[in-house]
């Protein structure tokens, strides 16, 4: 390799990485990672990224490289890896994977990260800073942003057990309580598994236990995290830094209802919109038949879609009435018509789902309000035809 | 506790001051001069006016009249005191005052009335000062011992409990607290802390008989009154690292028993200081409360705690293994039971490695009729008999004849089916041998996207004597998967239109999307399909492996045979 050559960029790489998950290679992808975790560990010191990031603490026992090792592991998962298994979500929203290929890139991003740890393992400090639980909200199953949050806690010195997707919060809250964890670490990405992420979030409180919460269901700037009296962090360096302060337990008084942080649901939306979610989508089923009439020249197959895609609307819709803020709503809507546009389906077509939600629910104005603010959405009001 | 004084119903000032803070009348306090009542009481707004007094407050503040400043009628202690009450600012000012009016000796007591009004009941010298204090101290301790509850019900956790139970004694009871757990007679487990410092925890060798009333109170019987007790007899082990002057500064020591279910579950000593006043019977008395609700929350603690530790050992077994590479072959396995909270249920799948590469690698993936723990039990018990026949693996049909026989000869075996993999790996290829037990029959996904169902069948096992089976052979080429899946798969029941059946044919198509894709993400994208399916719906016990030939270029560990493209 020349010197003449920016060993500060990891361009190359990230393309390299890239095309290996687009081929299914774990092989090759595994290698790219080794090499570039090679070549960043290994320049001397004078380039200026060579330099420790803020928060990795380098103890006297600790040789130079070790430490060289350590934050070289830290660049190649945030600023390889993350960045690559990103592109793979970006690409599945454009069309341009089928949702199988994703998934396969997800399983080599995963060997990825361990390769990382298997590497950088012998350059971890001996004595560890705490100890912490990381793990994914009850039925998440983007496991991979939590594991690379784990993974630069333990570059950081931090002892971490990851649960990994699909834990029942039963089993985390016992967990963390018999590992003595000093903290929490929760992800979650589907905005629909809020409210049984506010219930991870009060039972670990209520068992002494701090919450840090993560990824982009908690909203913008984690504004739902904080609703539900969590900490949040924006990514792992920030959550690094929020563990380095030290949370405090929460005391006796965290044992309390979780309903008492959203006083807005006395009003009873949420709960009826979940207890009839069945008939919600059976109802709105039936309007856009009705309304759509291509859709009975449907395939059984099609069909199907549609009934999830109602399903999925009704879902969000009461998530949104749980923490009260008809941006979730909206900000999904808008998300679902550019994932149609993308597959070359008009979004008007959420239109009718929309509005037929809007005569069932005709009575419960917090509803009533969020369907017509998405409806505003798709319909943008000074419409010059053509 | 809405106000203080209700704590003592019967007595004249509590009585009537509870209506103090429920009036809601702009006019102020109910009058305080009804005549009939035992203490002189005057009634002050906040700015220090009298609205009202008794006639044995007349007969004590010989000046006292509606209309006129509390600074004429009463001495400055008491004008003080009701001017930290009525102004309100900070914390909360005491409750009481105390100080001289003539000749008397007076108690002072607050109760709070609307518009920042005050009654002052003005108990005499010949009633003990204690009398007014006793309502705020009870207040106090109550909402003490209400913390400590639920401080300890948050956390079943041995170590934990005795801690928090440590600092709350040591800040709230005394100068220091040391908790001493019942040992195994010759060591014990002393957490010591003083009020502000930190709590240590360690294991000490140490004699019971050296501190008066420890040896009683390990032993359950009743407690040594801490007059009993010489501070000097205090050994130093009992001593915190941080209490200054050592055991020459203890004043008195009060040991209380921590009474568990049954057992006693240790010891609670409290330490003050020699300028401190001693331990009075009250002080005892709730320190005997304290260390019944500590000593019941200790007990439940190390009652889970060893509860855990042994379901964790007994299940250890039970849980289905951690699965990976095999020479050069690809495991991956994924398993939900059915029951909320269990870790193990009726399905189970086991991996048994080959010795060498060329030899057959083992897997199994089986469902016992049944479920929760017993269902478990019993998979438990196939796995092992399983791993015990595995010699005659070369031969399915003799080793799940073997099965069999085993299964039926004992009696309370349900019965089981199962699928039996034995895999190899040739070249750049993956070599399968299956059979099914009565089990629904594995899929295999193609690198084209096609689905196959193995044409494997075979009786179920642990019910008749005399069972067939049919061994398939199947070659899968590199990226080619073969899935095992228990009928808790097929048969969860749920959808976006609820109640439905997820079925073998959601799972072709579910399969058909995998071509190519590696065996983790195979298994994972089953899972999280079917559990999307099921939502927060009941379902059976689920459990899948996949069986995967990699796609890999060149082996990646030194032991497989070179070779492949």
């Amino acid at each position: 390799m020349t010197d003449g050559k920016d060993v500060r960029s990891l361009a190359e790489p990230r393309a390299q990485l890239w095309q290996a998950l687009g081929e299914c290679d774990e092989t090759r992808a595994v290698a790219v990672v080794r090499g570039a975790l090679h070549t960043a560990g290994r320049a001397p010191a004078a380039a200026e990224h060579q330099q420790v990031p803020a928060g990795v603490h380098l103890t006297a026992q600790d040789t130079a490289a070790a430490g060289r090792l350590r934050a070289a592991g830290e660049r190649v998962l945030l600023e390889l890896i993350a960045p690559a298994q990103e592109r793979v979500g970006l690409a599945w929203a454009a069309d341009d994977i089928t949702v199988a290929q994703e998934h396969a890139a997800t399983a080599i991003s995963e060997r990825c990260v361990a390769a990382v740890a298997d590497a950088t393992a012998p350059a971890l400090a001996g004595r560890s800073v705490g100890r912490v639980v990381v793990s994914c909200v009850d039925g998440e199953w983007h496991s991979l942003p939590a594991r690379l949050v784990g993974e630069v806690l333990r570059l950081r010195g931090w002892r971490v057990d990851q649960l990994g997707a699909q834990v029942p919060t039963e089993h985390l809250v016992a967990y963390a309580r018999r590992t003595r964890a000093q903290a929490v670490l929760l992800s979650s990405s589907i905005p629909t598994l809020l409210p049984g992420a506010h219930n991870a979030i009060s039972s670990c409180q209520a068992a002494g236990i701090p919450v840090l919460a993560g990824g982009a269901a908690f909203g913008p700037q984690g504004r739902y995290a904080r609703l539900m009296r969590a900490e949040w962090a924006k990514d792992a360096p920030d959550a690094a830094t929020l563990l380095g302060r030290r949370p405090t337990p929460p005391g006796a008084h965290a044992a309390r209802l979780p309903d008492l942080d959203l006083p807005h649901l006395a009003d009873q939306e949420y709960t009826m919109v979940r207890r009839t979610r069945l008939q919600l989508v059976k109802q709105t089923l039936a309007d856009v038949e009705e309304g759509f009439p291509e859709t009975r020249h449907y395939s059984e197959r099609q069909l199907e879609r549609t009934v999830e895609d109602i399903d999925f609307i009704v879902s969000h819709l009461a998530t949104a009435l749980y923490v009260d803020d008809p941006d979730l709503f909206t900000t999904f809507i808008t998300w679902t018509a550019d994932i149609l546009a993308a597959r070359d389906i008009p979004p008007r077509c959420l239109l009718p789902a929309l509005d037929s939600l809007r005569t069932q629910l005709k009575d419960f104005p917090r509803a009533v309000g969020i369907l017509t603010a998405a409806r505003g959405v798709l319909t943008p009001p000074p419409a010059p035809p053509g | 506790m809405v106000s203080l004084p209700e704590q003592k119903s019967t007595r004249g000032p509590e009585r009537k001051s509870t209506r103090g803070p429920e009036q809601k009348s702009t006019r102020g306090v109910v009058p305080a001069a009804r005549g009939c009542e035992p203490f002189p009481a005057v009634t002050v707004d906040a700015s220090g006016i009298v609205l009202s007094h008794n006639a044995q407050a007349a007969a004590l503040l010989a000046r006292v009249a509606v209309g006129v400043a509390l600074g004429e009628a009463a001495p400055a202690w008491l004008t003080e005191a009701h001017l930290r009450r009525a102004g309100g600012a900070g914390e909360e000012p005491p409750a009481w005052a105390e100080g001289r009016i003539g000749a008397h000796r007076v108690t002072a007591l607050a109760v709070p009335g609307a518009d920042g009004a005050v009654t002052w009941w003005l108990v005499g010298g010949n009633a003990p000062a204690s009398t007014a204090r006793e309502p705020a101290r009870e207040r106090v301790r109550a909402g003490l011992l209400q913390e400590l509850s639920s401080e300890l019900l948050a956390s079943p956790d041995v170590d934990r409990c005795t801690a928090m139970t440590a600092q709350r004694a040591a800040r709230h009871l005394a100068d220091a607290a040391v908790v001493v757990g019942t040992g195994d007679g010759r060591t014990f487990p002393v957490t010591r802390c003083t009020a502000d410092g930190p709590v240590a925890q360690q294991r000490i060798a140490l004699d019971p008989g050296q501190l008066p009333g420890l040896e009683e109170a390990l032993q359950g019987l009743p407690a040594v009154s801490s007059r009993w007790i010489d501070p000097r007899q205090v050994p130093s082990w009992a001593v915190p690292e941080g209490f200054v002057g050592g055991v020459a500064d203890i004043g008195s020591v009060v040991v209380v028993p921590l009474p568990g279910h049954g057992v006693p579950t240790g010891c609670l000593v409290l330490l003050r200081r020699r300028r401190d006043a001693g331990f009075t019977p009250a002080e005892e008395s709730f320190a005997q409360l304290f260390a019944a609700r500590a000593g019941a929350a200790l007990s439940v603690a190390r009652d889970h705690t060893r509860r855990a530790r042994s379901t964790e050992v007994l299940t250890r077994d039970l849980l289905p293994p951690a699965l990976g590479r095999v020479h050069g072959i690809c495991f991956s396995g994924g398993y939900r039971a059915s029951v909320a909270g269990e870790l193990v249920g009726g399905d189970f799948y086991d991996l048994y490695p080959a010795g060498t590469p060329e030899a057959e690698t083992v897997a199994v993936l089986g469902d016992v009729c049944g479920k929760g723990l017993e269902a478990a039990v019993v998979a438990g018990r196939v796995r092992n008999v399983l791993q015990a026949l595995l010699p005659f693996a070369a031969d399915h049909t003799r080793l799940l004849t073997l099965l069999n026989g085993a299964l039926l000869s004992s009696c309370r075996t349900p019965f089981v089916t199962l699928v039996l993999v034995t895999a190899v790996r040739q070249d750049a290829r993956v070599r399968l041998r299956i059979s099914s037990a009565g089990h629904p029959a594995p899929l295999l996904v193609r690198l084209t996207g096609r689905v196959e169902e193995v044409r494997a069948c075979g009786s179920l096992i642990g019910v008749f004597a005399d069972i067939e089976f049919r061994t398939a052979e199947v070659a899968l080429q590199p990226g080619e998967t073969c899935l095992l899946y228990s009928d808790g798969i097929t048969e969860a029941r749920g959808g976006p239109l609820g109640d439905v059946m997820f079925s073998e044919e959601r799972l072709r198509a579910v399969l058909a999307q995998c071509a190519g894709m590696p065996a983790e993400a195979v298994t994972e994208r089953v899972q999280m399909i079917v559990a999307q399916w099921v939502g927060q719906g009941p379902h059976d016990d689920m459990a899948v492996l996949a069986i995967g030939a990699p796609r890999d270029r060149r082996p990646t560990t030194v032991h497989e045979p070179t070779g492949g493209r």
